[in-house]
């Protein structure tokens, strides 16, 4: 309970700085701390007591195996490498608004409407 | 037990370091560490295919942030912040988990969890298949079509990047001597 | 004609490159150890992709672009990813001789060999050749992008 609970202050970390801050690198940063505390979530709920790690030994295929549970295991692999991909997207827009307006100052930005 | 909790206690200081450090540098180093920190907790908490991957992630996305933010001769980063929204977000998050505190009275603790789908997976992996790590038998084969879904995101991503990063007007003096022409 | 003086300007210094020359082969191997090895070990596709990937990120940050790209071209990069995806799509549409979309259509071999678990290993070498070719691009978009370039909007 409390491993969930610091996990969710890590999330709420992370959407404070994607609100209050004014660079749009703290913007993307805050992100890919958020979409971090989500990952960690699932691999907190997949683990159990005594369990194993989800790979068959050998001389063990008899008997049933307590394992923890791998299909989270399975759905953050996934998510780990497209956060990677939005993450870069994010990371090449900013690139691009710092060729443009030569800040990375959103509200100067917002003031230089073309 | 005292070490996932040890972890955790030192990925939030490490968040809270990247949100508030004025350098851009010692942010991207900040954020660095809570996903080498998730990488740890993956270790803990047996799930070696999470931590393999974890860590080699976050290796490749530090590069790239960092690629964003060194520069010669850039001025001082502005830290601003803005105090209205800054408020609404504390609220947001007080909610946030005093309702995740009632959530969490429901579900199963840490360490015991349910099982009902995985149990099929687990029982039937080693005949249905043939592959002897469970995780990578339910990625491509239980649930393929998850796969299939990720190439295609991961494709679309790359198109993004190479269409936002085009720089207009090309200079063609600058073309590299070994760019092959189909 | 370019020297060698030229050639020890870019990139970085002596020692970083001598180091390179000698761990990106081992890196580029364990990779493909990481990926040909998916359903035996923990990795698989993922992992492995990403550290080939990385293998080519290090040559790009010890040598220079003019360099690296002798080793891997921006066009050719373009085509690994491709490969990668159709690959997947083919033996996803094999499946269709087995009966649905995505059947395990080659047989289980023995557990713990090598050459089991099916369509298992072909699946794990187009993931990696995906992955791999696609964050290469990403990085080589990023690296060609120069943000002081252009001012003004």
């Amino acid at each position: 309970m409390i491993a969930y609970m610091l996990c969710l202050v890590l999330f709420c970390l992370g959407v404070y700085g994607a609100l209050a801050k004014r660079n749009v690198i703290k913007i993307v940063l805050s992100l890919a701390i958020a979409e971090c505390a989500v990952n960690l979530m699932f691999i907190l709920i997949a683990y159990r007591v005594h369990g194993s790690a989800p790979i068959l030994q050998r001389g063990t295929e008899g008997g049933a195996p307590v394992m923890v549970d791998p299909l989270p295991h399975a759905l953050v692999l996934t998510a780990i490498v497209i956060g990677l991909a939005t993450t870069a997207l994010m990371v090449a827009l900013a690139m691009r608004i710092y060729q443009q307006y030569g800040t990375y100052d959103i509200s100067e930005i917002r003031e230089l409407k073309g | 037990m005292i070490a996932l909790y040890a972890i955790l206690v030192v990925m939030i200081i490490g968040a809270i370091i990247a949100i508030e450090a004025r350098d851009l540098l010692s942010a991207v180093i900040a954020v660095g560490t809570v996903g080498l920190g998730i990488s740890l907790v993956a270790l803990v908490a047996k799930a070696p295919d999470v931590a393999i991957t974890q860590l080699v992630v976050e290796i490749i996305s530090v590069v790239i942030l960092i690629r964003a933010t060194i520069r010669i001769g850039l001025p001082r980063s502005t830290h601003g912040s803005k105090p209205l929204l800054g408020v609404v977000a504390l609220v947001f998050g007080i909610t946030v988990l005093v309702i995740g505190a009632m959530a969490f009275a429901e579900i199963p603790p840490l360490g015991a969890p349910h099982m009902r789908v995985s149990e099929t997976y687990v029982a039937e992996g080693l005949e249905g298949t043939g592959a002897v790590n469970i995780v990578t038998a339910i990625l491509l084969d239980f649930r393929g079509y998850d796969t299939l879904g990720e190439a295609t995101v991961l494709f679309a991503a790359a198109m993004g990047v190479l269409a936002v990063a085009r720089p207009a007007g090309r200079r063609k003096t600058e073309t590299e001597p070994n760019h092959a022409n189909k | 004609m370019r020297t060698n003086e030229d050639n020890h300007k870019e990139g970085m210094s002596l020692i970083v490159k001598t180091i390179t020359r000698l761990s990106v082969g081992l890196i580029l191997l364990y990779g493909i150890y990481i990926v040909l090895h998916g359903h035996l070990s923990p990795g698989g596709g993922f992992a492995g992709g990403v550290i080939v990937a990385l293998s080519f990120v290090h040559l790009v940050l010890a040598f220079g672009k003019r360099q690296a790209f002798r080793t891997l071209s921006e066009s050719g990069t373009a085509s690994l990813e491709s490969l990668g995806g159709v690959l997947f799509l083919t033996i996803a549409l094999a499946g269709f001789s087995g009966g649905y979309f995505f059947t395990n259509v080659l047989p289980n071999g023995e557990p713990y060999a090598l050459l089991s678990a099916g369509t298992i290993p072909l699946s794990n070498i187009a993931i990696c050749l995906k992955v791999a070719g696609g964050l290469f691009a990403i990085f080589i978009a990023l690296v060609l992008l120069n943000p002081e370039s252009e001012q003004g909007s």
